[in-house]
């Protein structure tokens, strides 16, 4: 048979799923050999959660062709209702690892489900206004965060949204305490979890590219005229992208959450969505194995710069405009085409001369 | 169902109804008194015509008479202002696009609209959404349900790509194919969705006569395979007048005339509307 679409997709995807666990394995072994500085290990959980959240966002810009300038949001959800929960869970369960993914179950839960209640309204927006309403959603986000106390105390389980701390009845400790955010978070981030999680999320989201829903979605972006006229409702598959978006970006944001010992709601700004947006504009729209990897680059460049101080950001800036450049100029693109054609005929000469 | 209506059969020998084989059946489509105003305009109005389960009809008229709109109105882009629609006697008030695509109706785009970054196959079993069964579970999990559907899915497409003879093409990107391709597997993706009726808004436009002749062939037999009706805009009054069993004819929103081929083309009204009057008449 003759090799199909299908085949070359199942391909990519085998390809993605090789590069991360390829990955993974080489930076276990220097984490067991003792390679790796601690700089390096820092940065390990980090950029599992950035890769989840560019695939998760590609997901929805990407596949479905919707801009989002709030996923920062979704993460934020996640991060603090992870922790959350985790810290409440502190004696009940003891296994760091179970109390770990429950807390990363919960976040994605909440985050979809936020994601779903907030999509009733804003998806029947498009283009330009959703991507305004997305932005202003992020940053709701973040104040309504950034003033919620969630806490445990003789009556039991309080929460309050309130420009004050409120008063605790008896002994009793706020967890999440407003502006303040979280402090004292028991570390329980690994990155084998970090790893699982972006097995899962590959799964998710290739599963889903490659399927009915998926197809159905694509079309969506595509055309949606065409798509309504062959018996699809826009508004469901758009709500299904955007509540498993919402979803994996939530787990992403447990996973940060519990990888630092405190944890402010202003890190979910409008900065963070636009840097997992940068992601996965620069891996390329709809190109999965690109989120991965542009994420994995383009969050240990800044840090690994740290040593060049307030440079780092303007050779950032300088990187992003000279891949920008590289891999939408028409010239550029013509002239790696024309050098990929050469390696070809290259390779066929060596085959077969060597068939000789 | 409340908007089910008394269903209507066809009768022999009322005008637009005179397949025999089709007598006694249930209208495929029933449009009554259908009429849309934008504004102050009128763009349609009093519209009716019946088609029978394996009917050809076309729709003809001068640009702007609102041909177009027509087909917007029974496939539920547009809310008629007046009158209704049935297709196989249900009425498609209210409903959106993709629920009057349920009852049966399927229908091509004057500007081709296909998915141009997606292969020639994926378009096909987008046609298809509705038919694969397959939750939305079972497809993120892969599991078993997923590959039996897809397996399906991925036959009955072939088998459609085959019958437009585009099964060679199911590997390109749809957006890469000639004009003339294009236009095949818009109906390609119109037969995917398992319809009773399948509107083509101008399907012979932008071909040339040996493709055009080719076309006509396909129409006949897309009719006699599948067993459904077609209702066919058109401008190419050799395609129409030899494909079409029936016509209608549309001037500045109204209908005009309706008869058999020969009929319509000896209506003076219709060669007025085409032609303008003869002076000093």
């Amino acid at each position: 048979m003759k090799k199909t679409l299908l085949n070359k997709d199942k391909g990519k995807d085998f390809l993605t799923y090789a590069v991360v666990i390829v990955a993974f394995v080489i930076m276990q072994f220097l984490s067991s050999q003792g390679k790796l500085s601690s700089a390096v290990t820092g940065y390990l959980v980090p950029v599992c959660c950035y890769i989840v959240l560019a695939i998760s966002l590609n997901l929805l810009v990407g596949v479905c062709g919707e801009l989002s300038l709030g996923h920062a949001g979704f993460m934020g959800i996640g991060a603090f209702s992870g922790v959350v929960l985790a810290t409440l869970l502190k004696n009940t369960v003891d296994n760091a690892t179970l109390r770990l993914i429950l807390a990363m179950v919960f976040g994605g839960t909440l985050a979809g489900l936020i994601g779903f209640l907030i999509g009733i309204p804003v998806l029947r927006l498009r283009g330009d206004y959703l991507a305004i309403v997305t932005l202003a959603f992020g940053e709701i986000m973040k104040n309504i965060i950034g003033n919620m106390y969630v806490g445990t105390d003789e009556s039991g389980f309080r929460f309050a949204i309130a420009t004050a701390k409120p008063k605790l009845v008896g002994k009793g400790k706020w967890i999440l305490s407003g502006a303040m955010g979280v402090t004292g978070i028991k570390k329980l981030s690994t990155f084998a979890v970090g790893f699982g999680l972006i097995l899962f999320t590959l799964f998710v989201v290739l599963n889903l590219i490659n399927s009915k829903e998926g197809r159905a979605i694509k079309a969506v972006r595509d055309n949606r005229i065409a798509a309504e006229s062959v018996g699809i409702n826009v508004t469901t598959f758009r709500m299904k992208a955007f509540v498993v978006s919402a979803f994996l970006a939530g787990m992403a944001g447990a996973l940060y959450g519990l990888n630092y010992s405190s944890l402010d709601a202003a890190k979910f700004n409008f900065n963070t969505s636009i840097n997992i947006l940068v992601f996965v504009v620069l891996g390329g729209m709809g190109n999965i194995l690109g989120s991965v990897i542009s994420a994995t680059v383009l969050y240990i460049l800044p840090e690994a710069m740290r040593g060049l101080a307030d440079y780092r950001m303007i050779i950032y800036a300088v990187v992003l405009i000279l891949v920008m450049l590289f891999t939408w100029s028409p010239k550029v693109k013509e002239y790696t085409s024309v050098v990929a054609d050469r390696m070809k005929h290259l390779f066929k000469k060596e085959k077969e001369a060597a068939a000789k | 169902m409340s908007n089910q209506y008394p269903k209507n059969t066809v009768q022999v020998p009322t005008f637009n109804t005179y397949r025999e084989s089709d007598a006694g059946k249930p209208l495929v489509l029933d449009v009554r008194n259908l009429g849309i105003d934008f504004g102050g305009l009128t763009a349609v109005d009093s519209f009716s015509v019946s088609l029978g389960p394996t009917e050809i009809c076309g729709l003809i008229g001068p640009n702007g008479a609102g041909k177009t709109t027509i087909f917007n109105l029974l496939t539920g882009v547009y809310q008629p202002t007046r009158g209704s629609v049935l297709i196989n006697g249900i009425d498609t008030k209210g409903m959106s696009t993709h629920k009057v695509t349920k009852l049966g109706i399927a229908r091509t785009f004057q500007n081709i609209r296909l998915f141009t970054d997606m292969s020639v196959l994926d378009n096909v079993k987008v046609g298809m959404h509705n038919q694969i069964k397959c939750s939305f579970a079972s497809s993120l999990f892969r599991l078993p349900g997923y590959f039996a559907a897809e397996k399906r899915a991925n036959a009955r497409a072939m088998e459609l790509l085959d019958f437009m003879g585009l099964a060679d093409l199911a590997d390109q990107k749809a957006g890469s194919l000639p004009y003339g391709v294009q236009r095949r597997l818009e109906i390609v993706r119109a037969l995917a969705t398992n319809p009773s009726i399948i509107l083509l808004d101008e399907p012979a436009a932008g071909m040339n006569p040996s493709e055009t002749t080719e076309l006509m062939h396909q129409i006949r037999r897309i009719r006699d395979t599948f067993h459904i009706a077609i209702f066919l805009i058109e401008h190419d009054m050799n395609l129409v007048m030899n494909v079409c069993e029936t016509i209608a004819v549309l001037n500045y929103g109204r209908l005009i005339a309706k008869g058999t081929p020969e009929e319509i083309r000896q209506n003076p009204t219709v060669i007025e509307a085409y032609l303008g009057k003869e002076d000093g008449q």
